[in-house]
């Protein structure tokens, strides 16, 4: 079951910007687009762990900080003749508002 | 017959009536409207502002209308409730029972809670009554603010212009109507409304509406203030869903309907803008029209079910046309059409996923919107037309766009070729006078014969003269996204005066919506160094470094080096530096090939605090991270070493404070030594100064990295004055003629060290023009990005959106 939790407005992330959300299982980059979609991936690049978040996005991709990957925004796969990937996270924008479904971290908690 | 009861007498419900007459299905009705009218065409309101049409001209039910089909009519009377258990609708004036009811409230517009929102003077743009306050506003004159730069707001903003009113629109978002148009089209849009003269503001954030009895002024959060005699809300809408609230039916955001427009009440319908529907809800008018069909049979009894079409949107603002519909975002399986024709403003682009149209965007034609419109909703496979898609339905097998529409559109007094102060009608008139071929063309203007970098722009437009037959050798473009060389877009970007990216990528036809992460900083770049005191840099076109002024390393945290003018720094200094390392639990502690202290592992979310210390011990940033001015190496010199023929510390501190802060292609790092023996190894930067005693040898081109480059002798000067001046002018030539990420030596490689010395050293005019184009910019640039940052700038580039790992341990 998806638990949806608000982690704040569309307009505090700036268009083809990104934030970090912390979790228990790591941070988890919320990225938004110059047409005001929202994607969450991991904040962890398949390579070698670069914080995608800083990483420079266009279209739906974003091209890690530091040794420039790119990764694709939507599937969380490395796009071109890399190859790896990286988790993604269920987002949504309503009213505004960024919710994230946070039921795979918080059954991680509860497992503990 | 049964008794129907409407609440609301809008475009929903007066349509929905239509039909239900149409069946004759045996109802007697009452009809309530909270306006002191009847049902008018309300999409029709802003030509009613513009003064394009009259209110008569609307109204779409008159008093004849009403009375011919037996409607008893209360407008202006204020339904205050709903029993659906007693089957009443509540009013003032008692009672009104109901067989059925229909709910269609519309909706509110939204106010956005400000300080200042309620004075007089501040209005909505919704119905009847806020048109008319509007235009008693206009006929004084004045100026209007319209906050919301959406299609409400831009329609109100262009009728009030029309009235005569100096009107701003304050928008939230980076462009224009951002939910119906990607960054290109809003582009062109924002230009058209400027040419209208209405003041177009984005990424402006209202804070507050001052005034005393009346609105005076709208402060944005920046800090801006905008005088105004009115301010014209027009940011979004909500359903008006309180009275099915109150009545007890399941309401979300709307009042919750089913495919037939009945509510969780079987005998209550609702439809319009205060319904909600699979959790959708609508404000155009195609699909509300649907929903007033799908009542009316549902209260004659009949099986019918809503199902949302795909909806188109115009803007109606006279002589601006604009079309979009469908989803239009980028995707990876989706692929996308683009036809830019920057000359006549036209921009059409298809958005398609597996062969199929998926979303349309047209700026400046749109006579063929509908047909694409059609296909969209048809989701028609369209792979065999592909090739002539994007002209239309009268194109099919057309000529291809021409590629050097860029360059055909330039004036005939655009400059080509710098260097020799060649202008396009220069070329074409050489043409005109025989000349044949590229060379008889670059031998009679001597375009492209000095540095080169026009080389391929000078092809182009000789191509343009010479017409068919005439190949253009090729040359590679910028990346994937253009087919342009870096010269030509800097060449076009001033040529046009293009002054954002989106209007580069816009007239120059590039190839994909967005850019990508090669094209962005270098166009960022280039902007900003033709136009810096109008350009507005965009961080998010810069590479993490320079988006937040440290060094990003492999595990995501940052390195922070404080600028050491000339690398000489005081015990004070250290202190702090050391009290910093401890403060902020700095893991390394490192000096520099630069002459200064690099502070390594530090949090990105301790930054702005780590800075405003620094900043309080009197430092500055370093720009250790910059394609931009690094360090200025020293040696002691004549202060303290026996050979040292000249100060180079204090040449070294003087051209450093001269430098600092400015951008460039790519880094920049310079030397001053005090004799020939060369102490701060002047000779393998990309500027150094030896110092001898006649004078000051100034050295150009070298490097040190991947590349070791000794350095050219550019030439030797007498004072200190002119080691400056020369070093400024220098640097100008670099940041206006090098492509993006080339250091000087590659550049110089390039354009030959030949031209370098005609610009710097045997032009005089040249020299001193360059080193004052590069002082004005400075003007802009020489502000330190720690302080502001410690004051608060950009706050979001350091700290989380959300903390949620206490949130879910609970």
């Amino acid at each position: 079951m998806s638990d949806f939790v608000d982690i704040g407005h569309l307009d505090d992330i700036p268009p083809e910007g990104a934030r970090v959300v912390k979790t228990p299982l790591g941070c988890i980059a919320v990225f938004r687009t110059s047409e005001d979609e929202v994607f969450a991936l991991d904040d962890r690049c398949p390579h070698k762990g670069g914080p995608l978040s800083n990483g420079i996005q266009h279209g739906r991709s974003v091209t890690c900080p530091l040794h420039n990957w790119v990764i694709s925004l939507e599937t969380g796969q490395a796009e071109g003749a890399d190859e790896g990937s990286v988790a993604t996270w269920a987002v949504k924008v309503e009213g505004g508002r960024i919710l994230l479904d946070r039921s795979r971290f918080s059954r991680a908690v509860a497992a503990e | 017959m049964k008794r129907l009861v409407v609440i609301g007498a809008g475009m929903a419900s007066g349509r929905m009536l239509e039909h239900l007459f149409e069946r004759e299905a045996g109802y007697e009705v009452t009809l309530f409207g909270a306006e002191p009218r009847g049902n008018y065409n309300r999409i029709m309101l802003s030509p009613v502002l513009s003064g394009e049409k009259s209110y008569d001209e609307i109204v779409t039910h008159d008093a004849d209308w009403y009375a011919g089909n037996g409607v008893t009519c209360r407008f202006g009377e204020r339904v205050e409730g709903v029993d659906p258990d007693r089957k009443v609708v509540v009013t003032a004036s008692g009672e009104t029972a109901y067989d059925k009811l229909v709910i269609a409230t519309g909706s509110d517009p939204f106010i956005i809670p400000v300080p200042g929102a309620d004075l007089p003077g501040v209005m909505a743009y919704r119905d009847l009554d806020d048109v008319e306050r509007m235009q008693g506003y206009a006929a004084k004159g004045g100026r209007a603010v319209v906050i919301g730069g959406g299609l409400l707001g831009l329609e109100a903003a262009a009728g009030l212009k029309a009235r005569g009113m100096d009107v701003t629109v304050v928008h939230l978002a980076g462009h224009l109507m951002e939910r119906q148009l990607d960054p290109a089209a809003g582009y062109l849009l924002e230009r058209e409304l400027r040419s209208r003269g209405i003041e177009v503001l984005t990424e402006a954030n209202t804070a507050e509406l001052r005034g005393t009895d009346h609105v005076e002024a709208v402060l944005l959060k920046d800090g801006r203030i905008i005088e105004t005699d009115m301010v014209c809300m027009a940011v979004g809408i909500r359903p008006a869903c309180a009275l099915g609230r109150e009545a007890g039916l399941a309401v979300n955001r709307g009042i919750v309907v089913d495919d037939a427009m009945v509510t969780s009440d079987p005998d209550v319908l609702a439809l319009g803008e205060c319904v909600e529907h699979r959790g959708q809800l609508f404000g155009l008018v195609a699909p509300l029209y649907d929903q007033a069909k799908v009542a009316a049979a549902t209260l004659a009894g009949e099986a019918a079910a809503f199902d949302p079409p795909q909806v188109s949107t115009k803007l109606k603002v006279t002589g601006v046309d604009l079309f979009s519909a469908g989803d239009f975002a980028e995707g990876e399986d989706r692929e996308e059409i683009v036809f830019r024709d920057a000359a006549r403003g036209v921009y059409k682009r298809l958005v398609l996923e597996e062969d199929r149209i998926v979303g349309v965007v047209m700026y400046g034609e749109t006579a063929d919107g509908a047909w694409f419109l059609d296909k969209l909703r048809s989701r028609e496979d369209i792979s065999d037309g592909r090739d002539t898609l994007i002209f239309g339905p009268n194109f099919a097998g057309g000529a291809p766009v021409d590629p050097m529409a860029a360059v055909a559109a330039l004036p005939d007094d655009a400059e080509i070729c710098g260097c020799n102060g060649v202008s396009k009608g220069t070329i074409m008139a050489a043409i005109a006078g025989g000349a044949g071929s590229l060379a008889e063309v670059t031998a009679l203007t001597k375009a492209s014969t000095s540095c080169g970098s026009c080389a391929g722009l000078t092809a182009q437009v000789v191509a343009l003269g010479l017409g068919d037959g005439f190949v253009i050798p090729a040359e590679a473009g910028m990346c994937g996204c253009t087919d342009h060389t870096h010269e030509d877009v800097r060449r076009l970007i001033v040529a046009d005066g293009m002054k954002a990216i989106p209007e580069v990528m816009q007239k120059l036809h590039w190839k994909s919506s967005g850019g990508c992460a090669k094209c962005r900083p270098a166009l960022n770049y280039y902007l900003l160094c033709a136009w810096p005191e109008e350009y507005a840099d965009h961080a998010q076109s810069r590479f993490i470094n320079e988006r937040v002024h440290a060094n990003i390393q492999k595990d995501g945290t940052y390195s922070v080096v404080p600028r050491m003018w000339g690398g000489i720094t005081t015990p004070d200094e250290l202190r702090a530096i050391a009290d910093a390392a401890d403060k902020y639990a700095v893991p390394t502690v490192k000096v520099t090939g630069g002459q200064r202290i690099d502070l390594l592992g530090v949090q990105k979310e301790d930054l702005p605090a780590i800075w405003a210390d620094l900043n309080a011990a009197g430092m500055v940033s370093g720009h250790a991270y910059a394609k931009g001015l690094r360090t200025v190496k020293t040696c002691v010199g004549t202060d303290h070493c026996r050979f040292g023929t000249q100060d180079s510390t204090g040449l070294g501190i003087r051209i450093e404070k001269a430098l600092w802060g400015a951008w460039s292609p790519h880094k920049f790092k310079l030397a001053v030594s005090g004799c020939p023996r060369n102490c701060a190894e002047a000779t393998c930067k990309d500027f150094g100064v030896v110092c001898v005693s006649e004078g000051y040898q100034l050295h150009v081109g070298g490097a040190a990295g991947m590349e070791v480059k000794p350095t050219q002798l550019l030439c030797t000067v007498a004072t200190e004055d002119e080691a400056v001046e020369y070093c400024a002018a220098f640097y100008q030539l670099y940041r206006e003629g090098a492509r993006y990420l080339d250091r000087p030596w590659k550049w110089i490689d390039r354009v030959g060290l030949d031209h370098v010395k005609e610009k710097v050293v045997e032009d005089a005019e040249s020299r001193e023009a360059l080193a004052a184009r590069f002082f004005h910019s400075q003007t802009f640039f020489q502000h330190d990005p720690w302080a502001e940052r410690a004051n608060g700038k950009d706050a979001h580039e350091f700290m989380p959106m959300a903390d949620l790992t206490r949130v879910a341990a609970e």
